[in-house]
């Protein structure tokens, strides 16, 4: 029984989260099933600060009795474990080249979008303007291309993945334009692949869910600004 | 492919790129280092990381590589009848992870926080930090070399190179300010293993003297005290 328990898998997460987001997608790709936790991230538990006492951050991952942390270093544990059904490409070179890609956008885009939607005026212009370059490489890098996997979801893909249905709404929310679909065609052509695939589309954070929860964010930031 | 020739874009005080060099000598693999002026990029760099322009570049056969620890997986995975860098275990793989990504995002800045401290208080505040980090790696250190030399067990690995890169700097920051941030009375483990990285054949000729660094710190950082005017 105790051995039984080691073996499952449990995963702490948020709704939001696009980190633990990524590794649910692996999980699943993987068909490896698991227990989810959902953590309260201002209220954090026991159990997180236990498991995570140095970032105090989720998603983190137990399996046979061993914690693992931060979502890329996941994705590549997952792949490792269960090695059915690849997520990272054979190809020393190409393997490099998806976990450039994904240290970049996770770097540039994820970073300057959020500090887009979250700020006004000069600080706003500047990191919308990094978002967008960020977002012409990406569609140099799908052009011609179904997913960045090439014909199926591969590791880039699901750390990527968050741009398909959250940075639409943090768009939508920021007043921002990042997302432009006459500017970025392959991108969204893409976003439209990711979101069509039966493992991705049953799995994503309901959309005026996340829209109140940003919204509601981006009104607090703003208020505490002003009163500064 | 693995016998194609190996060039890799670099400059000597950085730690960043030591990781490449040290994964190279580990897998006894020759290639070309070129030195880069940063003050005045080639246009080979320029063309190799159009995307950020910095070193280490890679450059296998005509394929460039960027991103240190992604050059050193790299290696690791095309010289694979050499001796292994990554731990073969996945939880091991992922502790070492884990630990190289704190290092990048959270410890080597906080060491370099030491510099550009403005005044004696966050000077104070900022070898605290950095202190408490250590603490934190001298317990890692414990889990990960499970009583062996070094993090990677019998010999360097992914998590030694990761973290070994920044003990030029280390030193030269001790130097500057006095202080000891690794000590055998605070990190004994670490300050055992800081010896030993240093000595091994894979590392010596790649990390710089502590006099020669400190001389270039010395310029480096009075630029941070002095911005050159906008």
């Amino acid at each position: 029984m105790a051995r039984e328990e080691e073996t499952r898998v449990k995963l702490l997460g948020l709704w939001v989260s696009p980190f633990v987001r990524r590794v649910e997608w692996a999980l699943k790709l993987k068909g490896v099933s698991y227990d989810y936790v959902e953590e309260d991230i201002v209220n954090k538990s026991p159990l997180l600060l236990e498991l995570n006492p140095i970032h105090q951050k989720v998603p983190v991952m137990v399996h046979n009795g061993k914690v693992i942390c931060e979502s890329f270093v996941l994705l590549e544990y997952i792949d490792e474990t269960w090695k059915h059904r690849p997520l990272l490409p054979q190809d020393p070179y190409d393997r490099a080249t998806a976990r450039f890609w994904a240290l970049f956008v996770e770097e540039k885009l994820m970073k300057n979008a959020w500090i887009a939607i979250f700020s006004e005026g000069e600080e706003k212009e500047k990191a919308h303007k990094v978002a967008i370059e960020a977002v012409e490489r990406i569609e140099e890098q799908l052009k011609g291309k179904r997913f960045f996997g090439g014909d199926d979801i591969g590791y880039l893909d699901l750390a990527v993945g968050w741009v398909s249905h959250m940075l639409p709404v943090w768009d939508e929310m920021g007043s921002t334009n990042i997302l432009d679909p006459l500017r970025f065609p392959s991108t969204t052509s893409w976003i439209t692949n990711f979101l069509g695939h039966p493992l991705i589309r049953d799995n994503l954070p309901p959309r005026d869910r996340m829209w109140d929860y940003f919204h509601r964010k981006r009104e607090q930031i703003m208020a505490s600004r002003a009163s500064d | 492919m693995a016998g194609d020739a190996v060039k890799l874009l670099g400059a000597w005080p950085s730690p960043v790129v030591m990781r490449a060099r040290i994964a190279l000598n580990l897998k006894s693999v020759g290639y070309e280092f070129v030195e880069e002026n940063l003050g005045n990029k080639s246009q080979l760099l320029l063309q190799s990381n159009p995307v950020h322009k910095k070193i280490p570049v890679l450059i296998h056969g005509d394929k460039p590589v960027c991103e240190s620890l992604i050059i050193v997986q790299y290696i690791d995975e095309v010289w694979s009848s050499g001796p292994g860098i990554l731990p073969s275990d996945p939880y091991d793989l992922a502790t070492a992870r884990f630990w190289a990504a704190y290092i990048d995002d959270k410890w080597f800045p906080s060491l370099t926080g030491i510099a550009k401290a403005q005044d004696d208080g966050a000077k104070k505040a900022a070898i605290e930090q950095v202190s408490e980090g250590l603490a934190l790696l001298e317990d890692a250190f414990r889990k990960c070399s499970k009583g062996k030399t070094f993090f990677g067990g019998d010999r360097v690995g992914y998590l030694d190179i990761a973290f070994g890169c920044f003990l030029g700097w280390l030193r030269v920051t001790e130097k500057m300010n006095g202080v000891e941030l690794i000590s055998r009375s605070k990190t004994p483990q670490l300050a055992q293993w800081a010896e030993r990285f240093c000595a091994d054949p894979a590392v010596k000729d790649v990390m710089p003297e502590t006099d020669k660094l400190a001389e270039f710190a010395k310029v480096l950082f009075a630029k941070f005290k002095n911005p050159p005017s906008q």
